[in-house]
C-alpha cells in the first residue's frame, strides 16, 4: 500500500533531521515496521531508491526490522505476539484477540557522516 | 509527486493560489548538486584502509573520509555517527490530522471519513443522506478523487456545499490536503462534514484525516471475503455499511458471513445493511450518526477542548 507516499515522508523526515543535526550523508537507515501495519518492507526498498535520488540519503542501505504485533487474548487473559491482523491466539487457537500494538512504521536510527 | 504533503500533483478544485507555500520542503535538488561535487572530487584516495566502514554502503568508492565535520580522518576513529531518531513516519500526517481535529472541535463539526473500493456507492449514499438530513443538520462535503469534479457536482446538486480534491497520482487523501480544502469550506456549528475518500480499500486506512470516525462502505456485489482480503480498512473503521442491499435477491452474497469476517478483523465494528437506492436501512445509519455526533459533541464541548 502507498509505500511511495510513506517513503517520501521518510526521506523528508531524514532531510529535516539532516538540517537539525547537521549531517550531509546517510549510510544506513534503520526502520522498524510493525507486523500488523500492512506496510511491505520490500516495497519500501523499491521506492526508496527512486525517492532517495538526489537527496542526502542517496545510496544509503536500508535495514528493516519487522516488529511483532501485540494482542490481548480475551480467553487467555494475556498478551500474545501476533503476526497477522486476524491471527488466532497461539495458545488457545481462538480469535478473541484484540490488537494492542504493532502497526507502527518508525525511523529508528540513522548512521550518518 | 509529493503525495504526503499534497503538493505537486494534487489540486483543490478552483484553487489557483495553491502552490505558494510548498516550496519549503524541496531544497533537495540543491543538496544533490552539492553532495555530488563533494564526493566525486575525492573519490579515489584512502580507499583500501577503510573497508570496515563501508560495509553498508553501495558506493564505497565515492566516500571521502576527510570530508566530515572534523575535516580529518584518524585511523580507527570513524566520523560516522549513529543517531537515534525514533520518529513515526506518519507523524507529519498525524500532526496535520490533529490540527484538523482541533479545527473540527472549534467549529463543532462532526466529521466522518467514508472509505471503500471504487464503485461501492459512497457518493450515492452521501447524496441520499444529504437530501434526508439537510433539514436537521448543515452538511458540507469534501470529495476526494484522482481526477474530475463529477462527485462534487453531484453533491452540490443535492444541496450541500462541496470541495473537490483531485489527488492526481495519489491513492488516498491525507490530512494536509483536507486542511487545505477546509479553507474553502464554511463549517457551520453543529454541522456534519462528510469526507469521501479516494475509492481504494487499502491506502486510505493509514491516513488519519482528523475525522471522528471512519465509515467503510462495502457493496454486496463485491464479495463477503473483502474484510479478510483488505483487513486494514476494516480494522480502522467504526462502522461498516453494507450497501446495495436491493441487489441481494440477485446475488449469492452471504451477509452474515460478511459480518462474521469483519468481526474477526475488528470485534468493535458495527454493521448496517443499507441501500442508497431504496433507502432501506438508512434510518438506522442516521440514528447511528446522530448518536455518535451527540457523543462527540459532549466529548468536545468547548471547555474540554485543549487548543
Amino acid at each position: 500500500m502507498h509505500e511511495m507516499a510513506l517513503t517520501e515522508s521518510l526521506v523528508e523526515l531524514i532531510e529535516d533531521e539532516g538540517r537539525k543535526q547537521g549531517f550531509s550523508r546517510v549510510r544506513v537507515v534503520r526502520l522498524e515496521i510493525g507486523a500488523l501495519g500492512g506496510v511491505d518492507g520490500e516495497a519500501i526498498r523499491f521506492c526508496f531508491e527512486a525517492v532517495a535520488r538526489g537527496t542526502l540519503v542517496e545510496g544509503a542501505a536500508i535495514d528493516i526490522r519487522v516488529a511483532p504485533g501485540e494482542g490481548w487474548c480475551l480467553d487467555c487473559a494475556k498478551t500474545i505476539e501476533m503476526y497477522e491482523r486476524f491471527g488466532a491466539c497461539p495458545e488457545c487457537g481462538r480469535h478473541h484477540v484484540q490488537v494492542a500494538a504493532g502497526d507502527d512504521l518508525r525511523l529508528k536510527e540513522l548512521e550518518v557522516e | 509527486m509529493c503525495t504526503v504533503c499534497g503538493c505537486g500533483t494534487s489540486s483543490v478544485e478552483g484553487d489557483t493560489a495553491h502552490d505558494h507555500d510548498h516550496a519549503h520542503d524541496h531544497e533537495h535538488p540543491h543538496d544533490h548538486q552539492h553532495h555530488h561535487h563533494h564526493y566525486h572530487h575525492h573519490h579515489d584516495h584512502e580507499h583500501e584502509a577503510h573497508e570496515h566502514a563501508d560495509a553498508h554502503s553501495a558506493d564505497a568508492a565515492s566516500i571521502d573520509f576527510g570530508a566530515g565535520a572534523a575535516g580529518v580522518h584518524v585511523a580507527g576513529l570513524s566520523q560516522e555517527r549513529i543517531l537515534r531518531i525514533e520518529r513515526d513516519i506518519l507523524g507529519k500526517n498525524n500532526d496535520y490530522a490533529a490540527r484538523n481535529r482541533a479545527r473540527f472541535a472549534r467549529s463543532r463539526s462532526f466529521a466522518l471519513n467514508f472509505v471503500s473500493s471504487p464503485g461501492s456507492g459512497k457518493t450515492s449514499l452521501l447524496v441520499r443522506a444529504i437530501s434526508d438530513l439537510r433539514g436537521r443538520f448543515p452538511i458540507a462535503v469534501i470529495e476526494g478523487d484522482q481526477q474530475t469534479s463529477n462527485d462534487a457536482e453531484r453533491i452540490r446538486g443535492a444541496g450541500a456545499p462541496a470541495v473537490q480534491i483531485n489527488t492526481g497520482k495519489g491513492c488516498h487523501l491525507d490530512a494536509h490536503m483536507v486542511g487545505h480544502s477546509l479553507e474553502k469550506l464554511k463549517l457551520e456549528p453543529g454541522g456534519l462534514l462528510f469526507i469521501e475518500n479516494v475509492g481504494n480499500l487499502v491506502c486510505p486506512a493509514a491516513f488519519d484525516l482528523g475525522e471522528a470516525h471512519k465509515v467503510v462502505v462495502l457493496s454486496v456485489t463485491e464479495g463477503e471475503d473483502k474484510p479478510l482480503k483488505y483487513p486494514e480498512m476494516f480494522a480502522v473503521s467504526d462502522l461498516m455499511l453494507i450497501n446495495k442491499a436491493d441487489l441481494l435477491p440477485h446475488l449469492d452474497f452471504d451477509v452474515s458471513q460478511c459480518i462474521a469476517n469483519a468481526l474477526r478483523i475488528n470485534p468493535d465494528l458495527q454493521t448496517l445493511l443499507v441501500s442508497a437506492k431504496t433507502g432501506e436501512g438508512l434510518p438506522a445509519f442516521y440514528a447511528w450518526l446522530e448518536g455518535r455526533a451527540a457523543r462527540w459533541a459532549r466529548a468536545n464541548a468547548p471547555t474540554a477542548v485543549a487548543e
